[in-house]
């Protein structure tokens, strides 16, 4: 394949899994890797990106798909490192109670070396080996191993080696921050080294199928595109560090909409006043600028553990723009139901008032399962007054109530008493009513919207403000 | 047209030379934006140094820095050009009463009434320039239509005087702390670079750079410190500037070590809201302040 039409294939890729790419940015990047030419990788890594990559939430697809066609070696080549020792062949995965492999015991004597030292190369050599001598798992055809990151991280099991570590590095003068700042220090490198990993085992996976296919299956979305409920741990925090950010965004969307949304009624006076520079005819008409329409809001929602994330994610996302809202009251609930607004105080910390959620609401009753209906009645009954003609009730959950009632007229009576009322659903259109799910029950009393990602999520909270 | 650079690795060493220390893609996407004369849209954190590279790559070429500053209402008589009405006004009111309004008209239309705003000051300079176009997400949708015919063009056109073409393109940097998306249109004109916090590593090399007189040990402890506090969920992560600062300050105050009790002393360097602190305080378990 030339060069040439390996840029295309990478273009094209790139394109697969999701970024905008116009004709014009890929001609810039054949353009400019002409300029810069191919001799550092890291440099044409930089370039494709200044040119390809114009929203940083693409930036890890890129970098995934990036290592996928631009390869540091091909199979296993030989490393330089240690002397020009060989390089590991690739042989099966060893059990895991072989913890004395002499493999495994140099490699994790390397690792400790470079979670010490922060060297990079080091690191990229011992990814290599690590997943030649420990990620090959018994393929479908004899000779094509399938390739897995978790028996490589499994059996090296780098966390282990954290201890140890801290004591070479403070020795007696383990006094708090150093210690934090060792810490931090060695999270980030075991974070690196986990990505080196993962790299490497999707680059042998692509050399044993081809690379748009590995480009497509091992590629996730980027975060305004993560689902909620399909979070990792790592995205549901870079999710909640998304927060303020999306709020600002959403704040001054929302104000410059505001200010430049229709006119207000005839100001008269003003008018008269104008028309005084033209001779009195009235050329400039003034208005009175708009009064904002703030809503009440009430939010109503579903924290048990399936969708508990979601919830917690708009709760915060609704709280971070209260300005926008005259008043925001929310209740959680499983199967009992308690008003959580104490916990979101103006200017709190977002994982503190996730916490404290988690540790006091009292939320669940005899069993801990989802009740809807059990959660409406438990509201009209306790709550009744939260909403009024100005409010706009907000229901978040799957709507799976594990075939309890679902208390429909209640929740009907609700929603028409409610301004408006929505229903936000971090499922698929498509799974809705499969199983438990009673969500078109429920749709034919309160709209029901698809809200899975960041992104529809804002534009939910935008048309809503 | 003389090159601006001649690669990459001349674009770090400049730019080092004027205490700017840029990672590899940084000095790669600028050479990148001088060679194929594309403006570099560039977006981070606030405090990240965005601002900073633009002066810094006029610093290192010895070129003029036209600023552009970019807030809600900018509008095209603050950006690009405006007629001087009241010299104009003057003219006509001073011109001899035989002299024919044709002749006065051609005459209020020249260089002479013309106040060029940054736009088109840069693009008629003639002499090496940098464009620093800031926080260009503050403006609203019309400047930027406006920022997309003068970026991709290089030229303006002024109706009573006719286009005018850049003679020589100005290196165009345009910031945005990402409050709201640019269009995709400016964004496919220019190339992009992401700025973000640097590794500790490089972060201590731009300490020692800025600080002087500090302490190497010390400044690896400030910015594993700093590192640190931007793991933690933070409102305000802090900045680099900030990071200086705080160095700056233990430098002032004679601090030979960062341990609990300076950094509870001077915390308020480098965090600016309560719950923050709060917060700091107590992943890092400090004592309380005094």
């Amino acid at each position: 394949m030339s060069l040439f039409e390996h840029h295309v294939e990478f273009v094209t890729a790139l394109r697969d899994a999701g970024l905008t790419i116009s004709i014009s940015e890929g001609l810039d990047a054949a353009n400019a890797v002409q300029a810069v030419g191919l001799a550092d990788r890291e440099q044409l890594r930089a370039v494709y990106a200044a040119t390809l990559v114009k929203r940083q939430s693409h930036r890890t697809i890129f970098d995934n798909v990036f290592d996928l066609y631009y390869p540091l070696v091909y199979g296993s080549a030989a490393t330089d490192r240690n002397g020009g020792r060989a390089a590991e062949p690739v042989r099966e995965s060893p059990p895991p109670w072989a913890v004395n492999d002499p493999l495994r015991l140099q490699l994790r004597e390397e690792l400790s070396e470079y979670l010490r030292t922060g060297d990079e190369q080091l690191a990229q050599g011992i990814a290599r080996d690590a997943v030649a001598g420990f990620g090959a798992l018994q393929g479908f055809q004899p000779g094509r191993p399938s390739w897995s990151r978790t028996t490589v991280l499994d059996r090296l099991a780098p966390q282990t080696l954290l201890a140890n570590l801290l004591e070479q590095m403070l020795g007696d003068d383990r006094d708090g921050i150093a210690e934090q700042r060792a810490r931090t220090a060695i999270d980030q490198r075991l974070r690196r080294f986990t990505q080196l990993v993962e790299a490497d085992v999707r680059r042998r996976i692509a050399e044993q199928t081809s690379f748009r296919a590995a480009a497509r299956s091992g590629v996730r979305p980027g975060i305004d595109r993560v689902a909620f409920l399909s979070a990792t741990k790592t995205e549901l925090a870079a999710l909640r560090r998304e927060v303020q950010p999306l709020a600002r965004r959403l704040a001054a969307r929302l104000a410059h909409d505001h200010r430049r949304g229709k006119r207000g009624a005839l100001d008269m006076r003003r008018t008269m006043r104008n028309s005084l520079s033209f001779g009195g005819v009235p050329v400039d008409t003034a208005h009175r600028p708009r009064h904002p329409v703030k809503t009440d809001l009430v939010v109503l929602c579903d924290v048990s553990e399936s969708v508990s994330s979601f919830a917690h994610f708009t709760l915060l996302l609704i709280y971070a723009l209260r300005e926008q809202f005259s008043r925001v009251r929310a209740f959680a609930f499983v199967d009992d139901i308690d008003e959580v607004t104490r916990f979101f105080a103006p200017g709190g910390d977002i994982l503190d008032s996730i916490t404290q959620l988690g540790e006091q609401a009292q939320v669940t009753w005899l069993l801990g399962r989802t009740d809807y209906g059990r959660a409406f009645e438990l509201f009209e009954e306790r709550y009744a007054d939260a909403i009024g003609r100005r409010t706009s009730l907000l229901v978040l959950g799957d709507a799976r109530s594990n075939y309890g009632p679902l208390a429909l007229d209640t929740l009907e009576r609700l929603a028409a008493k409610a301004k408006h009322a929505y229903w936000l659903n971090p499922e698929r259109t498509a799974v809705w009513d499969t199983g438990d799910s009673a969500a078109s029950r429920y749709a034919d009393v309160v709209p029901m919207v698809e809200c899975r990602n960041l992104t529809q999520l804002g534009e939910f909270v935008k048309s809503l403000a | 047209m003389t090159a601006w650079f001649d690669s990459p690795d001349a674009v770090a060493r400049g730019l080092a030379d004027v205490g700017y220390l840029a990672d590899s893609a940084t000095a790669t996407t600028v050479f990148l934006a001088t060679t194929l004369e594309r403006p570099v849209l560039v977006e981070g954190p606030a405090g990240v140094g965005k601002t900073e590279l633009a002066k810094a790559v006029a610093a290192t070429t010895n070129a003029g820095l036209v600023r552009l500053q970019c807030y809600e209402g900018l509008d095209e008589a603050r950006a690009l050009y405006e007629w001087n009405y009241k010299k104009q006004l003057l003219r006509i009111q001073a011109a001899p009463a035989e002299q024919a309004w044709e002749q006065t008209h051609d005459d209020i239309f020249t260089e002479e009434f013309l106040l060029t705003r940054p736009l088109l000051t840069a693009i008629r300079r003639d002499e090496p320039t940098v464009l620093l176009i800031d926080e260009a997400d503050k403006t609203d949708v019309e400047v930027e239509a406006l920022l997309l015919e003068v970026l991709s063009e290089f030229q303006v056109t002024v109706p009573e005087l006719g286009t005018i073409a850049a003679t020589r393109r100005p290196f165009v940097v345009v910031t945005s702390n990402a409050t709201r998306e640019l269009s995709e249109a400016l964004k496919r004109r220019c190339l992009y670079l992401y700025l973000d916090y640097p590794t500790p590593e490089r972060e201590r090399e731009i300490v020692l750079k800025r600080v002087p007189g500090i302490d190497a040990d010390l400044a690896e402890q400030v910015v594993r410190t700093t590192a640190t506090l931007r793991t933690l969920e933070l409102k305000k992560s802090p900045s680099v500037a900030e990071t200086i600062d705080w160095a700056r300050t233990l430098v002032a105050l004679g601090a030979a070590t960062l341990d609990e009790k300076t950094t509870s002393s001077t915390l308020g360097v480098v965090l600016k809201h309560a719950t923050d602190h709060a917060r700091a305080r107590k992943e890092l378990d400090l004592p309380p302040a005094e």
